[in-house]
């Protein structure tokens, strides 16, 4: 689905990812794990097309397509999704007035026809019960005055109703008290399916108790040092990551 | 002018900016005694109110034009307007189909067909093509109630009492510079008065429009809500482009009498100059009402459009328990300039005013909210709340705010709240990694920005302002 050559990329004038190599298949669910300031979240970023990263080399293919050409919107349109990190506020715009509008541009940017309002209806329904959210989120103010357990169940609920192809969980877990993990988590194992992926970004062993990954990256310095399946993220829960810096000396 | 020639021009530059081809009864340009008296004559006004003109012209010849509004542009000359003009038509006209279809197909470009909104909507129109009105609708309906919405002009001939006891009451003819102007000059407008213990049933709505090359227009609108009664009004402006200005300097009063409520709503999208900023209306409006006990004024307005905008929606809170409100959303962008913003006067006990204001400024544009809250020495209690927001786009426009509070009693409360915020790109790429493109993004924050203030516009109004906002943003972010 997707194939990540070799890439490079910096943020002013800092090198960041220095040569990343990934191959994600339909159905796959990675985890990328490593310390502060291995280039994870920049990593996510550069998929999702961010500005602020110079792209200095490499390429990314989805689905034969090259990424690096498009707009943030038109990979979105494609079906790529990013959950933040840090989702920002927007005062005014309500959380179902936002995905209105975001799944009826995406449809259009695949030049299909709006989805009908009852259909739409049907589908927040669902997908807030899926999260266990109460339905009085879809008229607050997207992101203004929520916990910060509530701004990650938001992005995942927004995941749910545009079903991506490729889903990027970035520190999802981060701010999540043990029962918002388990629903969150919960909710995406739901979406999983033999057509769509997953990445999950994560300091943490925990997550992944919940969300079963099949392959394991650890970044570091940019680059991705080791890879396993589900045994390696155990392994670095018991041993920490001084042991990846050491044999990456 | 074709079909696609329209288009073309509709589709371009400004969405509105057509004329239509109507046959006008104008008079030469050049103001002095001779001009009133003709417009008076033209109009077959009472003694009285020739007389009421000409002492405005006096006044208004021996005052000079401001100078402190917070904007820049070349004077108009006065001598070189033409006064008056009006759509040669039948005088009253009893259904749309004695209107001139030229006339017709206009307001359908303007995507206000008469005979949908009357069907659709409910709304009673009574629409200004340049000075005349020439249709006035749902008016049987109205009659029943004893209220009157009519014409300016037909309030003259068919209403003398009521005109000449509240005309000048609110804004007198020596006020300001433009609105003694406007008291020498209005050749039309709209009146309406809405009789003791009546809620008006339906959303009046006037749609201004200037149609006549060089002709400034100068409405007067006068609107009397007598003893606990209700009136929502609407009033829509879009104009057809110019090269030469265009001036608007009209006149609103509101007299909301013991108990009485009135709303008042504005759309604004005069046409604000071209991509230079070449050729947009000049629009010096003074906008007042007055609220006795228990009344309730409320202005909400959204000001998209004009080269130079300089306006402020004001309540007088005379009576005891009175309440004034302003919400208003003012979007500069190009070379736009606005000056903007509201009166609160506290003269009654217990009075109380809200002020909300929104302002968006983009490309070289500058906005500048000037609001006055003034609690006179008999205001015991008297509060007031201001909120003043300023919405940036990009790094070559300005907002700029201009409080004045002015509290003669002690006890006194005011609030005034003010923001300064840009969009913020982090906002614009979350937008855009869910699908949605910058300028829509744009569009869905500033409407977000907007959101107390749209709110308060009945409804069919604010799509058309949503709208509005996004038309009059396209293109601000490179």
């Amino acid at each position: 689905m997707i194939k990540i050559k070799d890439l490079q990329a910096r943020v002013e004038e800092k090198e960041i990812l220095r040569g990343i190599n990934l191959e994600i298949g339909p159905g796959e669910v990675h985890a990328i794990m490593g310390p502060n300031g291995s280039g994870k979240s920049t990593l996510s970023s550069v998929i999702a097309g961010r500005e602020d990263y110079e792209v200095t080399g490499g390429a990314i293919d989805f689905e034969g397509e090259d990424l690096l050409d498009l707009d943030p919107e038109e990979r979105a349109h494609k079906g790529i999704f990013l959950s933040f990190q840090y989702p920002v506020e927007i005062p005014g715009v309500t959380v179902s007035n936002f995905i209105k509008t975001a799944i009826n541009e995406s449809r259009k940017g695949r030049g299909e026809e709006p989805m009908e309002a009852r259909e739409m209806l049907a589908k927040m329904r669902e997908k807030t019960a899926l999260l266990e959210m109460d339905k009085s989120y879809l008229s607050r103010s997207l992101n203004e005055g929520f916990s910060g357990g509530e701004k990650k169940r938001n992005e995942i609920f927004q995941m749910a109703m545009l079903e991506p192809k490729l889903a990027i969980l970035d520190e999802t877990d981060s701010g999540l008290d043990i029962d918002a993990l388990r629903i969150v988590a919960n909710g995406v194992n739901k979406l999983r399916s033999e057509d769509n992926a997953v990445v999950v970004i994560t300091h943490y062993q925990r997550l992944l108790d919940y969300i079963e990954p099949d392959f394991v990256h650890v970044l570091y310095n940019g680059k991705i040092v080791k890879s396993g399946d589900k045994n390696l993220a155990l392994e670095l829960e018991a041993k920490g990551y001084d042991w990846i810096k050491a044999e990456n000396a | 002018m074709s079909d696609e020639i329209l288009d073309e021009i509709t589709a371009s530059e400004y969405k509105y900016g057509f004329t239509t081809d109507i046959e006008s009864d104008k008079v030469p340009p050049g103001l002095n005694e001779d001009v009133i008296r003709l417009i008076s004559a033209k109009k077959n006004e009472p003694e009285w109110m020739l007389e009421w003109r000409l002492d405005a012209f006096r006044t208004w010849s021996e005052m000079i034009e401001p100078e402190w509004p917070n904007v820049t542009y070349e004077k108009p000359d006065f001598q070189a307007i033409s006064y008056y003009s009006a759509p040669k038509q039948k005088k009253t006209l009893d259904s749309l189909d004695e209107v001139d279809p030229e006339l017709l197909k206009t307001f359908e470009k303007l995507g206000i067909s008469l005979d949908e909104q009357k069907r659709l909507t409910g709304v009673a129109m009574d629409v200004v093509v340049d000075s005349v009105s020439v249709a006035t609708t749902f008016k049987e309906t109205l009659a029943e109630k004893g209220i009157i919405f009519c014409s300016m002009s037909e309030a003259i001939q068919e209403h003398p009492e009521l005109v000449r006891k509240h005309l000048g009451t609110v804004v007198p003819k020596r006020d300001n510079f433009y609105a003694a102007l406007n008291s020498a000059v209005f050749t039309d407008g709209s009146f309406c008065y809405i009789p003791k213990g009546v809620h008006c049933p339906m959303e009046l709505s006037t749609y201004f429009r200037i149609n006549e090359a060089g002709t400034g227009q100068f409405e007067r609108t006068l609107l009397v809500a007598d003893e606990g009664s209700y009136v929502s009004y609407l009033e829509g402006c879009t104009a057809p482009s110019r090269d030469e200005n265009q001036l608007h300097a009209a006149v609103v009063e509101l007299v909301a009498m013991e108990d009485a409520e009135i709303k008042y709503s504005t759309v604004q999208n005069w046409f604000p100059g071209d991509a230079e900023g070449k050729g947009g209306v000049f629009n010096f409006v003074t906008k007042r009402g007055i609220c006795e006990r228990n009344a309730k004024i409320s202005w909400t307005q959204v000001e998209t459009g004009s080269a130079v905008t300089w306006k402020y929606p004001s309540c007088i809170l005379k009576g005891d328990n009175s309440v004034g409100e302003f919400y208003s959303v003012a979007v500069t962008n190009k070379f736009q300039q606005a000056d903007t913003g509201t009166k609160m006067i506290h003269l009654g006990k217990n009075t109380k005013s809200t002020i909300i204001s929104k302002g968006i400024s983009a490309g070289k544009s500058h906005n500048s909210y000037r609001g006055l809250v003034r609690v006179g020495a008999r205001a015991e209690n008297a509060r007031n709340f201001s909120q003043c927001d300023s919405l940036l786009m990009g790094d070559q426009c300005g907002a700029h705010t201009f409080p004045y509070i002015e509290a003669q009693h002690p006890s006194a409360q005011i609030e005034h709240e003010a923001t300064t915020s840009k969009i913020g790109e982090d906002q614009i790429f979350y937008c855009n990694q869910r699908g949605i493109g910058t300028e829509e993004a744009i569009a869905l924050i500033v409407n977000g920005y907007c959101k107390e203030v749209l709110n308060q516009l009945p409804m069919e109004f604010a799509v058309e302002a949503q709208k509005l906002l996004e038309v009059s943003l396209e293109g601000s972010v490179g």
